[in-house]
């Protein structure tokens, strides 16, 4: 399949997948399904992630800004907050997700399809593109913003203890800092950032397991397609979120 | 009554079916034969939508399905059950579930209702206390079982079967087979069959269209089918020197 006909099928997949439902209630149902599975299921390993993420920003950039010595240590604080906001916390736990979730969805999919399952729905007249990808893609993008600023909180406290721990700065430094120039605009940054990640998250490994067709090994490349291209995809659009958004609402 | 009208298919270079026609008749078992790559399940996945004939029609009771558009179809579909090969049980839900969904999706029966047809059709297929097991905990043979209660659940005028008797052994294949002739005359639907299986053709056989090469070979019922003599569908029926030579005893 060309690149062109892939980028068509994806867009004509989006627009079903929005479709109006048969049965809003089992729709509703189905996509309260699939935030438990993307929600619960994730949360284990967003939390130490996290967690030590933050942890070791404080204690690099610490490292880094005492060796220099002209740098008061409370702004760590900032530092930690800032990077959390803007970079860590959105763009590696949407890259968890992708690997994690977006594996998961693919593999899914793929193994319905193969079944015949997907044909069972045609064939009762569901609209399976509404009835499969929209709950998945909806329910990430409910769910994944809720995991990130889960994430910068436990990073927040991460860099905290870290930092504390490694005596670095005291814990008055710290709040100090994460208190300094907070700007408003860096929380809508983030969330942008996580809508757009939680669409992407979801609606590529969709796609590709949607169009899976051959045996288990295609749905296994499929699944590893859905993580390598998401992964990228991310990353570009993480990019030109930054680019274009950083310095136009500061 | 499904009638298809001069159906054909290809895949990039290859002509799967070349211009089938055939009338399915109603109350009947109508089964699809032929070798493997014959046609039969490009054709069976043609009459119910799943895959779009390049040319041909296929028509329920008189009604064009080739030419409905996506709402007409699934009002169609909705008058359709079909068997899967593999059972296309949803692995995530249970027997119940399984089968209470299509009520779920397409009914407005509350709960009380929706269980006692649950139920009703699990009796039906000989599966009652199985409604908590998941598809996973299941036999090929259960799975099937379960596969037909769910196809009826809405009470189909149509029901497809594919290759019903796969990966089954001959007896419970015998057991499946009996199960889908007992509810084609009970709900009086226009049923249809693709299968290889002989033991089928000579059980349920009311009517057989058998395929080869993407054309319509032979039609007929399933006493006709044994005084074939020769050619590509007694090359079928007698696949085996053993059967050949129990014809040729059978004969002397």
């Amino acid at each position: 399949m060309s690149f062109l006909e892939e980028i068509g099928g994806y867009l004509i997949m989006i627009r079903h997948a929005f479709s109006k439902p048969e049965k809003a209630a089992m729709y509703s149902k189905e996509t309260f399904r699939q935030m438990a599975d993307i929600g619960v299921g994730s949360l284990p390993i967003i939390a130490i992630i996290s967690t030590f993420i933050g942890a070791v920003t404080a204690v690099q950039f610490s490292y880094q800004l005492k060796s220099i010595g002209l740098v008061p240590m409370w702004w760590m604080g900032s530092i930690v907050r800032k990077g959390l906001i803007l970079e860590l916390a959105p763009t590696i736990t949407a890259l968890l997700l992708a690997g994690k979730v977006g594996s998961n969805i693919a593999t899914e999919l793929g193994s319905m399809r193969i079944s015949e399952q997907i044909d069972a729905y045609e064939i009762m007249g569901v609209n399976t593109r509404s009835y499969l990808v929209g709950p998945k893609i909806l329910a990430s993008i409910v769910v994944v913003p809720m995991l990130i600023v889960l994430a910068v909180a436990l990073g927040i406290i991460g860099g905290w203890a870290g930092g504390v721990l490694g005596h670095f700065f005291t814990t008055a430094e710290y709040v100090r800092g994460l208190q300094d120039d907070m700007k408003n605009w860096d929380v809508v940054v983030m969330f942008i950032k996580c809508v757009c990640f939680a669409f992407i998250i979801a609606s590529v490994p969709c796609y590709k397991g949607y169009t899976v067709s051959g045996g288990a090994l295609e749905i296994g490349r499929a699944s590893t397609q859905a993580v390598v291209y998401s992964s990228i995809i991310l990353i570009i659009v993480n990019f030109f979120i930054a680019f274009f958004l950083l310095d136009s609402g500061g | 009554m499904i009638e298809i009208r001069n159906i054909t298919k290809s895949f990039g270079e290859q002509s799967v079916l070349k211009g089938i026609s055939a009338t399915f008749m109603e109350g009947k078992c109508n089964l699809i034969i032929g070798k493997s790559g014959s046609g039969k399940t490009v054709t069976l996945k043609a009459m119910v939508g799943l895959v779009e004939p390049d040319e041909g029609d296929v028509l329920y009771d008189g009604r064009s399905f080739t030419k409905m558009n996506f709402k007409e179809r699934k009002m169609i579909r909705r008058e359709i059950g079909m068997l899967f090969q593999g059972g296309a049980l949803f692995d995530s839900l249970t027997v119940e579930e399984n089968i209470r969904f299509p009520l779920d999706m397409f009914t407005t029966m509350n709960p009380e209702e929706k269980l006692d047809q649950v139920n009703f059709c699990l009796k039906r297929v000989n599966m009652i206390n199985t409604n908590r097991k998941y598809p996973g905990e299941l036999s090929g043979g259960m799975k099937k079982r379960v596969g037909i209660a769910r196809a009826i659940v809405l009470n189909p005028k149509y029901l497809f079967c594919d290759e019903p008797n796969s990966g089954l052994d001959p007896k419970t294949s015998l057991v499946i087979d009996a199960l889908i002739k007992e509810i084609t005359l009970e709900y009086q639907m226009t049923t249809v069959i693709n299968t290889h299986d002989m033991n089928s053709v000579m059980g349920i056989g009311d009517h057989v269209v058998f395929l080869h090469e993407g054309l319509k070979y032979w039609e007929g019922n399933r006493d006709e089918i044994m005084q074939i003599t020769d050619g590509e569908l007694f090359d079928f029926i007698f696949a085996s020197d053993f059967l050949k030579d129990l014809r040729r005893r059978a004969k002397m």
